[in-house]
């Protein structure tokens, strides 16, 4: 794999000499890890825990009789069976709504399904047991009187008069809707001299976690407090809601996080069964485990996509776009997803399509529906790869039309790099994006011109490659905009506490955490470099709501910007901190003194004076030498949070080139470039793997993965031989190269990293595809995944 | 995913092991490499009371060739099938083959016999046997008897193995100068199941081919000879043999490939197939 140097550093105060930021190092986490000596939920052993196993609908709706548990409860090893009505005791229900979502409704859903089953896989019956076997064993043994519902299956007709109403209370099966009518589409419609059309379809897919969701609830009746290890995204988030929920206050839980085996989304909402478990662990006033088998992980983490857009583009002869149309419809399962909601994607679509474009007319219409099937939520680059698509699809399409190359329709339209600050028409903002450097470095990068050469040589030998290009941006360092104002009480700010202790070395406390991305290194390597320490001397402590700094977690490529600005500001506070103490030791002036290397030195010479250490021990163990009235402060706390813009924009340009071999209607993926400007990079190796995992994520969509159901609402493929994640063998190799346009909403300037490349992935494939066979005459493909099937029937093989 | 309690016994012989499973009356199974029993007992597909484990039993382990005749012992580990010299040279058919099957990590532990045994319809080895028109051999409560690899495969998952059976051999004709062997299969990922395979041999002639065998997989309930297909090729016409494969094959789709995908992937492949047992040098 071939990695393009970065664009030189641009960084200014953050030149530190001992500065780690812009250095690929290793994360601290790493050998842990890799010798297996990580500790996962999945692996939590307490004392007299407990395994709970869930009884799931096999309908996809059904109203549930009666359920008898009485076999169940006799068999080995069980000490416990719950149906719905059991955990209303404890535990309210909740409703998925946001109130900046305006006319967002969903309906209460409750830990285990009351009088109906929704989708195949709700849980309808707990089963608590010594061991997961004989939980599975007694569960075998639940009898549950079913009476089979028509199901909801197809989006497409969900809000036709004929089709029931999944929660008669809500009226209709609308979740949401939003329009947006922008400059003036009508006209631009009559300014087009070609008007493009095509309809996409984005199937439903999940985020396949190497570590299935995974959650123990402990409840110390005598401390009347609960303590829940989970495998989650946003610690904070979910203490306020067990608490929420259980009708306790905030302080009477406690949610630790420890290693988690890849999240992506998934784990970043309240689940059913997680809030059973909790439910059940106060109840039997016991610890609790529950870690969903990977066929439960199919039919109840949350799935995603599942779009079906109608869009139009109007174009003039000379490549200038003067309207995007777009009507998306979307089928999200039967309930909003907790606390997120799962009207957010359809609104990303609506707020992004087109955004990057001069274009100023556009017109959208989005509607999620409710439906018998699994839940739909937010997954990494949430809308994105939609909107991504639909805009970069149309844009391929239309410069197909008036004959024109991809590369220049896009270079004629773009909004020009001086062109900022920026509003879209969807009312998004932009601060400052470099979309015109960055596509112009990935065609310099691919060689794009020697590539179109080679492209058409060896058609002639019918050879069919092509090339596809995306332009996008991507959401991240999200404000309160994002949730705060609609009433979720997810933090938008992060705070970093830094904490010197005996020895000269640092606790570094922040309310992000891990999932296998990085964090902890990006956290630890700012903290180093603003503070003045090596990096091995700074330890950092995440994922435990008694011990960190209240926070928002890791969600929306949010973790390096907002957490990392902490991390430096608090960094930077501690210094001062300690220079303060090291100047009234070596009575000199602090502002002349510096902390280098974990050593203090003379600013301007560099002559080492004092180690860290030595401060460190005065300031703990004989304070008694200092001055009096001088108190040592060796704990500097720091929070930030985004105010310029409600998120910080950055941006990308992708490229697919690969070959479709037109007897079978396989893809060969030959090669794949992205450049991206996520502001200051911090470590590029990180970001680099976020950009390569991305686009994986995003092939994944393009042409493997997809949730299957049947017209009565079956998921036909829940398991890992016939769900198609992307395999190591049929990904390309990858270049990833930068451009560096930093955020000036903070000092770090980092922007996000996490879900550009599964922004710009599947459409550059799509678009690739047609590219590839458009001088068979094929039909453009707009549906993915794209299976040979599809590719055959579109060149009229099949 | 936990599967359901079962007892567990290690089989001192091969006459140990049937008269273990005679003893549980059908309600045991033999237990291989075990990755496909296993995953069929974590998801409750299966639930016997007993697996008799015979992966310690002596002398199935071998591949030996003797009087034109390539034997596997049942045990034989797919890895060691793959990297084996004599079986590159006496049965290229299934060297040709081996890599298509699973995983390196699969192919550890997975057995030549327990692929065969387990009949899957999508899998390699099966069509590599009709195909080479081998012949297998069984240990049962009566003693040992042969069948050839037609009668051996009796539908999904259904062979001539009685509940009491153990596969104890795999024999194959041995390649010589004139063989030809052919192998092609059409995988959404590497190492997954086909959507549709094609394994073939025959024999090189002065003008061209001649018994020319081809065993398709993944296109039916079990491997599937195409016989108007195969005579075709007898007579040095490709164009007539893909046109005979709407004859020979009748595929249901599945969640994977319509039958008409199958169909017309199974045309592409006999050209590439025909085109590897035409260009080996002889
Ligand atoms: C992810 C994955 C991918 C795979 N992909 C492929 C593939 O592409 N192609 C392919 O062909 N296979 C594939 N397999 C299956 C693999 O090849 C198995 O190893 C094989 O099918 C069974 O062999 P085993 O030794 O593991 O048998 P086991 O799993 O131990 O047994 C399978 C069945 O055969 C019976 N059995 C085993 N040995 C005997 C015997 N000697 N006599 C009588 N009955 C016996 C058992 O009782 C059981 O019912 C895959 C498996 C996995 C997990």
């Amino acid at each position: 794999m071939t990695i393009t140097p970065d664009s030189p550093s641009v960084l200014t105060a953050l030149d530190r000499p001992n500065s780690y930021i812009g250095r690929s190092v290793p994360r601290p986490n790493l050998r842990r890890l890799t010798e297996g000596r990580g500790s996962y939920v999945s692996d939590t052993v307490l004392p007299r825990m407990l395994h709970v196993v869930f009884v799931r609908s096999p309908h996809a709706h059904a109203r549930i009789r009666a359920i008898d548990t009485l076999a169940a409860s006799k068999a080995p090893g069980v000490v416990a069976a719950f149906v719905g009505a059991d955990l209303t005791e404890v535990m309210s229900p909740w409703v998925g709504v946001l109130t900046h979502l305006k006319g967002l409704k969903s309906a209460p859903q409750y830990p285990l399904a009351m009088e109906r089953a929704c989708w195949q896989g709700e849980a309808v019956c707990a089963i608590v047991a010594r061991t997961r076997a004989l939980a599975e064993d007694a569960a075998a043994l639940v009898d549950v009187d079913y009476e089979e519902l028509p199901a909801v299956a197809d989006a497409e007709t969900a809000l036709d008069p004929q089709t029931p109403v999944i929660h008669p209370e809500l009226g209709d099966n609308l979740t949401f809707e939003r329009r947006v009518n922008a400059g003036d589409p009508d006209q631009g419609m009559r300014d087009a001299a070609e008007i493009v059309e095509a309809t996409f379809v984005f199937g439903r897919h999940t985020g396949v976690c190497n570590e299935a969701r995974a959650i123990v609830a402990d409840w110390n009746a005598a401390e009347q407090r609960l303590t829940v290890y989970q495998g989650t995204q946003a610690p904070h988030m979910m203490q306020n809601l067990f608490a929420k929920h259980l009708g306790i206050a905030e302080q009477q839980v406690r949610v630790i996080t420890k290693d988690v085996g890849g999240s992506f989304g998934v784990k970043v909402h309240a689940y059913a069964d997680e809030m059973a478990t909790v439910a059940i662990a106060k109840l039997l006033r016991r610890p609790v485990k529950f870690v969903a088998d990977r066929l439960e992980s199919f039919l109840t983490d949350i799935h995603a996509r599942d779009h079906r857009v109608h869009g139009k583009i109007g174009v003039k002869k000379d490549g200038t776009i003067t309207v995007f149309e777009i009507d998306d419809l979307t089928g999200i399962g039967p309930y909003s997803v907790y606390p997120r909601t799962s009207g957010i994607e359809a609104n990303q679509v609506v707020n992004l399509t087109g955004s990057w474009y001069r274009c100023p007319n556009y017109r959208a219409l989005a509607r999620v529906v409710f439906q018998n099937k699994n839940v739909m939520c937010q997954y990494r680059a949430v809308g994105h790869p939609i909107a991504t698509a639909v805009t970069e699809g149309l844009v391929d399409l239309a410069a197909a039309r008036i004959g024109m190359d991809p590369v220049e329709i896009r270079r004629r339209n773009l909004i020009p790099d001086d062109g900022y600050p920026a509003t879209a028409p969807s009312g998004i903002k932009f601060e400052k994006l470099s979309q015109e450097a960055a596509l112009q470095k990935i065609v310099t990068m691919m060689r794009y011109d020697d590539l179109r050469a080679e492209q058409e040589r060896l058609r002639k030998q019918g050879v069919y490659r092509g090339i596809g290009m995306t332009t996008f941006v991507e959401v991240t360092n999200p404000s309160p905009t994002f949730y705060g104002i609609g009433g979720a009480r997810i933090s938008a700010q992060d705070g970093v506490t830094m904490r010197l202790d005996g020895a000269g070395t640092v606790f570094c406390h922040t309310g992000v955490s891990e999932q296998g991305q990085g964090t902890e290194a990006v956290i630890a390597q700012v903290a180093a470099s603003a503070f003045g320490v090596p990096i091995s001397s700074v330890r950092v402590i995440m994922g435990d709501t008694d011990n960190t700094p209240y926070g928002g977690g890791t969600w929306a490529s949010r973790a390096a910007g907002i957490a990392g600005e902490a991390a430096w500001q608090a960094g930077k506070a501690l210094r001062a901190n300690v220079l303060a103490l090291a100047a009234t030791i070596l009575q000199a002036q602090p502002q002349s003194l510096d902390l280098r290397d974990g050593i203090v030195v003379d600013a301007a010479s560099s002559r080492e004076r004092m180690g860290l250490d030595e401060i460190a021990r005065i300031a703990h163990f004989r304070p008694d030498t200092l001055p009096p009235g001088f108190q040592p402060e060796l704990v500097a706390t720091r929070h930030y949070v985004p105010r310029a813009w409600p998120f910080a924009f950055t941006n990308g340009v992708q490229a697919s080139y690969l070959e479709v071999d037109v007897d079978t209607g396989f893809v060969k993926l030959l090669r794949h470039w992205c450049v991206e400007d996520c502001g200051t990079i911090i470590n590029p190796l990180l970001v680099d793997e976020q950009v390569r995992g991305g686009i994986v994520q995003g092939i994944g969509a393009a042409l493997y993965e997809h949730c299957v159901y049947d017209e009565r609402g079956q998921l036909l493929n829940g398991n890992m031989a016939d769900y198609l994640v992307p395999m190591a063998s049929e990904m390309p190799d990858m270049d990833i190269g930068h451009v560096v346009t930093p955020t000036a909403d903070s000092e770090l300037g980092a922007k996000g990293a996490g879900e550009a490349g599964t922004a710009g992935a599947p459409g550059a494939v799509m678009n690739a595809i047609n590219d590839a066979l458009r001088p068979l005459g094929a039909k453009t493909l707009t549906e993915m995944p794209f299976t040979p099937g599809l590719i055959l029937r579109a060149i009229g093989r099949i | 995913m936990k599967p359901a309690a079962f007892a567990y016994a290690r089989a001192r012989s091969v006459e140990h092991a049937i008269s273990l499973l005679g003893e549980h009356q059908g309600d045991a199974r033999l237990l291989a490499g075990g990755q496909s029993l296993i995953a069929t007992l974590n998801m409750r597909l299966s639930s016997p009371s007993l697996l008799v484990d015979i992966n310690r039993l002596p002398d199935l382990g071998a591949i030996s060739v003797t009087a034109g005749i390539v034997e596997f012992g049942a045990l034989v580990r797919h890895v060691q099938a793959e990297q084996s010299e004599t079986v590159a040279r006496y049965a290229p058919l299934i060297a040709r083959a081996m890599p298509h099957i699973a995983h390196p990590a699969i192919r550890n532990r997975g057995t030549i016999g327990g692929s065969i045994a387990f009949a899957d319809p999508a899998a390699e080895l099966p069509a590599c046997i009709v195909a080479l028109g081998g012949e297998l051999e069984i240990a049962g409560p009566h003693g040992r008897r042969s069948v050839s690899a037609e009668a051996f495969f009796k539908g999904m998952f259904e062979t001539e193995l009685g509940p009491h059976d153990l596969l104890t051999a795999i024999r194959v004709p041995a390649a010589d100068a004139k063989t030809r062997a052919g192998f092609a299969e059409l995988a959404r990922r590497h190492g997954d199941y086909a959507l549709t395979g094609l394994a073939a041999c025959a024999r090189a002639t002065a003008g061209g081919l001649s018994d020319v065998h081809l065993a398709y997989f993944g296109v039916g309930t079990m491997p599937v000879r195409a016989r108007n297909a195969e005579a075709a090729l007898d007579a040095g016409d490709i164009e007539n043999a893909v046109r005979a494969i709407a004859t020979d094959l009748d595929p249901a789709g599945d969640l994977h490939a319509s039958a008409e995908l199958k169909s017309h992937l199974a045309g592409v492949l006999l050209r590439r197939v025909f085109r590897q047992l035409s260009e080996q040098p002889t």
